[in-house]
């Protein structure tokens, strides 16, 4: 049977992700891609993949998985992310380190409270097609992944190996640092001009809070009033990832990787490029502020997060002990680490 | 450049290039105009351009190319007046009008004053432009309607409007391209895929297409939808 990872039940918001489909949005083609690109790389780096391979986005709650292949190496990623291993002997892995499971073993794919946005990459990626040069999922139009949709229960994701490569695990040399920034950078614009004074006064010392009407598309969110000048209509211009519309209730709408291409509200201000991997592991409830930078400054910023990520990528280390022989519930029994600790810290 | 032209900040990434405000076929040919300047000039680091009605959105990678560059890059360019933007395709869809296909053709007759085969002449006799390409994948922005067809949009929006359906208002025409909710209004519907991921360009219009709506029978459109998808519209090149 071709190798595959058996979907047990699917979590609530589960699909394929890559870096994004470029150069299709002039036909209305969003560039979908992970929310997170930069716990997409580090996972892909760590199951040995180039940084660009398609993994799962797991949003919310994580979906139970069943390897269908002779061995299978995983790497999870995300902020408070967990791999459960729920069979055939439970045992917890940490995030952030690839991990090698035999055939039939069951895990979950999911969160400690707190978290949101993970990534798990598998060593070789999975064996999907590309679709206008990209394997993200396009569910507005329903190409791109699985199907173009979201993984459902009973799903089985086609792998290209059904071996990985023998080898040390890896593991991230710790912890990235990946808290949000106390304010969300802004570059004012394209359409801060269509807003009162009062309203851009709002936006730079308000707190917004994400409501519940929060996707792929773009986060709702709820805080201060953006009073517009005249009227809340423009003629339809194009939509960049991290512009902040404001519709005619006055709330803003802070779009992300699935938003539409052109869009007929104004746009307040736009999410530099360095800060929409933290919006993309924010979730309903979360608050953000925002402070505004110029442009030169936000492409100073974008140059150093580079920088920043290359070094996350090449600060890979070997595993020193095999934490997956270890139950992290048996190490704490054993007293040998604090539960202030995850085994991370001490492998 | 021209003068009035705004370069607008959008975000570290992309920036728009805004002619003027409005729907305007002299302003959307500057659009067009930028755009093939641009492609021709292969500027590095520009990695795609969205033309919309007055404006051109340019996504760069601010690792290669900085805003000040980029901006300095397009002062550069001689961009001439065209005297239209024609892609030099013309595109024929068949409509089925009325009835089941266009709910709100009796309303949009009625409110210009026509009978409905009046409304229907009028909107398959003229050539239409598609402006832009935008809201979802493929789905086009076309104009000008006459006065006679122009209205506001719905007061309530349709809850569904199937896929390939003709609608107008604020002086244009749009065809949806999937399922949706909508709040224009319906007159018609086109048995033709305007979008179809398995083709190799999966958008059936681009933006500076000419259109040209056929008015059809709704057994036509019955029967064209039994057939195959390739024969539900014609695309004609033609040379400038």
């Amino acid at each position: 049977m071709k190798p595959a990872l058996f979907v047990q039940a699917a979590g609530p918001f589960t699909t394929v992700q890559d870096l994004g489909r470029y150069g299709h949005q002039a036909a209305g083609i969003p560039v979908s891609g992970a929310l997170d690109p930069v716990s997409l790389r580090v996972a892909n780096a760590l199951a040995g993949n180039a940084g660009d391979e398609a993994a799962l986005e797991i949003r919310l709650a994580g979906p139970v998985l069943r390897v269908e292949a002779a061995r299978l190496r995983v790497a999870l990623c995300g902020v408070s992310a967990s791999l459960q291993i729920l069979a055939p002997e439970p045992r917890d892995v940490p995030a952030w380190q690839s991990v090698t499971l035999e055939r039939g073993a069951v895990f979950r794919a999911g969160f400690q409270p707190g978290g949101s946005t993970a990534y798990l990459a598998v060593a070789g990626g999975f064996d999907l097609p590309q679709v206008l040069e990209s394997r993200s999922t396009c569910l507005r139009a329903g190409f791109g992944g699985l199907e173009g949709r979201l993984l459902a229960d009973g799903d089985r994701v086609p792998l290209r190996l059904d071996a990985p490569d023998e080898r040390t695990e890896l593991r991230a040399s710790g912890l990235p640092d990946l808290a949000p920034p106390s304010k969300i950078r802004v570059v004012m614009g394209p359409q801060d001009d269509h807003f009162t004074e009062g309203a851009i006064a709002a936006l730079l010392k308000g707190e917004f809070r994400i409501t519940r009407q929060a996707d792929r598309m773009g986060l709702r969110l709820a805080g201060p009033q953006l009073a517009h000048r005249q009227g809340h209509d423009i003629t339809s211009d194009g939509i960049a990832t991290g512009a902040i519309q404001v519709p005619g209730d006055r709330q803003p709408i802070l779009l992300l990787a699935d938003h539409q291409t052109t869009g007929g509200y104004p746009k307040i201000a736009t999410v530099i490029s360095a800060d929409l991997p933290a919006i993309g592991r924010m979730a309903a409830g979360d608050c953000l502020r925002f402070s505004a930078v110029s442009v030169a400054e936000a492409e100073a910023i974008h140059i150093a997060n580079q920088t920043w990520i290359d070094d996350l990528l090449r600060e890979l280390e070997p595993l020193r002990t095999d934490p997956a022989s270890l139950s992290s519930r048996a190490l704490l029994s054993k007293n040998l680490i604090s539960g202030a600790f995850s085994a991370i810290d001490i492998a | 450049m021209r003068r009035g032209v705004r370069y607008l900040p959008v975000g570290d990434s992309a920036l728009t290039v805004e002619f003027g405000q409005g729907i305007d076929r002299q302003l959307n040919a500057l659009v067009m105009a930028l755009d093939a300047a641009l492609r021709a000039r292969a500027v590095p680091g520009v990695t795609e351009t969205v033309p919309t009605f007055r404006s051109l959105m340019i996504h760069y990678d601010p690792a290669v190319l900085s805003h000040a560059a980029l901006c300095n890059e397009i002062d550069a360019l001689d961009i001439a007046p065209v005297q239209d933007a024609q892609s030099g395709r013309l595109v024929t869809l068949p409509v089925a009008y009325g009835g089941v296909h266009g709910p709100d053709l009796e309303d949009v007759a009625a409110a210009g004053g026509l009978s409905e085969a009046e409304a229907i002449a009028l909107h398959s006799g003229i050539t239409h432009y598609v402006y832009m390409i935008g809201f979802a994948p493929g789905h086009p922005y076309m104009g000008d309607l006459p006065p006679e067809l122009t209205l506001p949009r719905r007061r309530t929006p349709r809850t569904h409007i199937a896929p390939g359906t003709v609608a107008v208002a604020v002086g244009q025409t749009v065809i949806y391209p999937f399922a949706s909710p909508g709040g224009w209004h319906a007159i018609g519907r086109t048995p033709a895929d305007l979008f179809d991921i398995t083709r190799t360009e999966p958008a059936l219009l681009r933006a500076g297409d000419q259109v040209r709506l056929r008015n059809i029978e709704a057994a036509e459109f019955d029967h064209l939808m039994a057939g195959p998808a390739s024969e539900r519209f014609t695309i004609a090149e033609q040379s400038e």
